[in-house]
């Protein structure tokens, strides 16, 4: 459904007022992702994983360079074609909860998305009343943002990301800050969303977490795809990893040896 | 010897968060602390480490109340450290507002030179948690409450924010209090667990 290929991309900075210099934040980055699949991409905070997000939907700033190919169903994504089908057939769940607006009420907030995905105002609402249901937010209809707690939030976030029928959804950092009753929800209704047939992207450094919904994951360090394995491939001392990264990240957790090679230890990039 | 007599706290508006809870922390000791949302966690560790008064009841250190000025042994640790540096203050600023840390510590929770010139925006979450754990270690703090420290970093970074914690802790008899959701890792990292539910504490569970 999206083909990533050898995706490149670069960020301006300015060390001096007048000297301009590029950082790389994903280096020939190659991804596929399949209809009916959740696909985890996990890396260290600073790997690139937001900003690869971005890159799909077309939402990074302008002064960005950008080389390699990016397909979605089977048809080049052109920047015009991003705009077409950003909230139609792109969605994106973002990190910040600060992407609801503070004074619209639930069920307004996931009309519009509707609306701007192409429904008509009743059915619209019709939409948003069918999406609030089933995600348990029939009650929290006529809350404001801050009336609601991140758990219910993240949910209005997903809510208006199917607000049009979208085939990919991307989720940024979805269960971050939640307690583990709320992410678990979290979790199942993007499990949910793929069992529809769409595809879903989660972007979460939880390894441990998203494991539990993944079919497959990519393990990205500094902007590179390390390697792409099937979530079963994460088990005992993960014999089955190819790369050594992704052992160590699996063999960092607690339930698991608790451990790391100093190599890995410390090395995060220079720009967050 | 950290210890909490029967302390008891409710919000202004609210109906009772914590009752009668009691607890002791020997020099040296690790503690878990686990809890639903609103559970009260964090509330706890504010009262241990004197950022709230309880309604009643008291901490104490070897029998002595909690020092009401000057530096507090019993230091918190919140859990984005973003909302606990002044963004208009350079790293190395932040990290001297209490102490200077030697060299050897710097080196050892790997904070490197370069960063000190920058402003706490320009590093990443776990570069600045451990600037921030680094500035609460000051000498005189025998106690640090870890308020889910480690819940928005990747498995590598946590891991090595507690590896460097923990053999801190353990050349300076330090005792610390692991707030955390995340059972796995209390059971790796603590002595002892309580799990706050209903405004009270359950029975102490060893750790295997």
């Amino acid at each position: 459904m999206l083909t990533i290929d050898r995706l490149t991309l670069q960020l301006p900075y300015y060390p001096r007022w007048w000297r301009r210099e590029w950082t790389t934040c994903i280096e020939s980055l190659s991804l596929h992702l399949q209809p009916g699949e959740v696909h985890a991409v996990v890396g260290t905070s600073g790997a690139g994983k937001s900003l690869l997000a971005y890159a799909i939907m077309g939402l990074l700033p302008q002064a960005a360079r950008v080389a390699g190919e990016l397909r979605f169903q089977g048809e080049d994504l052109t920047p015009a074609r991003q705009r077409q089908l950003r909230g139609h057939q792109l969605a994106l769940i973002p990190q910040s909860l600060n992407a609801l607006d503070p004074l619209a009420r639930s069920q307004h907030q996931v009309r519009w998305a509707a609306q701007r995905a192409g429904f008509g105002r009743s059915a619209a609402q019709q939409r948003a009343d069918e999406l609030l249901s089933r995600y348990q937010l029939s009650h929290a209809s006529t809350h404001y943002p801050h009336e609601l707690s991140g758990g219910m939030a993240r949910r209005v976030l997903i809510a208006m990301a199917q607000g049009g029928d979208a085939r990919l959804v991307i989720a940024d950092e979805p269960s971050g800050g939640l307690d583990p009753n709320q992410r678990d929800r979290v979790l199942a209704a993007l499990k949910a969303i793929a069992l529809e047939g769409k595809a879903v992207m989660l972007i979460t450094h939880d390894l441990r977490h998203a494991l539990t919904i993944a079919d497959r994951v990519s393990v990205i360090r500094q902007g590179q795809a390390l390697e792409t394995a099937p979530a079963q491939a994460f088990q005992g001392q993960g014999e089955q990893l190819m790369s050594c990264y992704a052992r160590t990240l699996w063999q960092a957790l607690p339930e698991n040896a608790f451990s790391t090679q100093p190599r890995f230890a410390r090395q995060e990039p220079a720009f967050a | 010897m950290l210890e909490a007599h029967q302390l008891s706290f409710h919000f202004a508006s609210g109906s009772p968060l914590l009752t009668n809870i009691s607890l002791r922390l020997a020099p040296g000791e690790w503690l878990g602390l686990s809890g639903d949302s609103g559970a009260g966690k964090s509330t706890l560790g504010k009262l241990l480490a004197g950022q709230l008064t309880p309604h009643h009841g008291s901490v104490t250190i070897d029998g002595s109340p909690l020092p009401k000025r000057g530096r507090r042994p019993v230091q918190r640790l919140p859990q984005s450290p973003e909302l606990a540096v002044n963004p208009r203050w350079r790293v190395g600023k932040i990290l001297t507002e209490a102490w200077t840390p030697p060299d050897t510590l710097m080196e050892a929770f790997g904070i490197e030179d370069e960063w000190l010139k920058r402003f706490p925006s320009a590093l990443s979450g776990g570069e600045l948690q451990r600037v921030c754990v680094l500035r609460a270690l000051a000498p005189g703090v025998r106690y640090v409450v870890a308020d889910e420290i480690s819940t928005m970093l990747d498995p590598i970074t946590q891991l090595t924010l507690w590896q460097t914690l923990k053999a801190h802790a353990e050349r300076h008899q330090l005792s610390v209090i692991v707030i955390s959701h995340d059972s796995a890792l209390l059971n790796r990292l603590c002595h002892r667990r309580y799990h706050l539910a209903d405004g009270r504490l359950g029975a102490a569970l060893e750790t295997p």
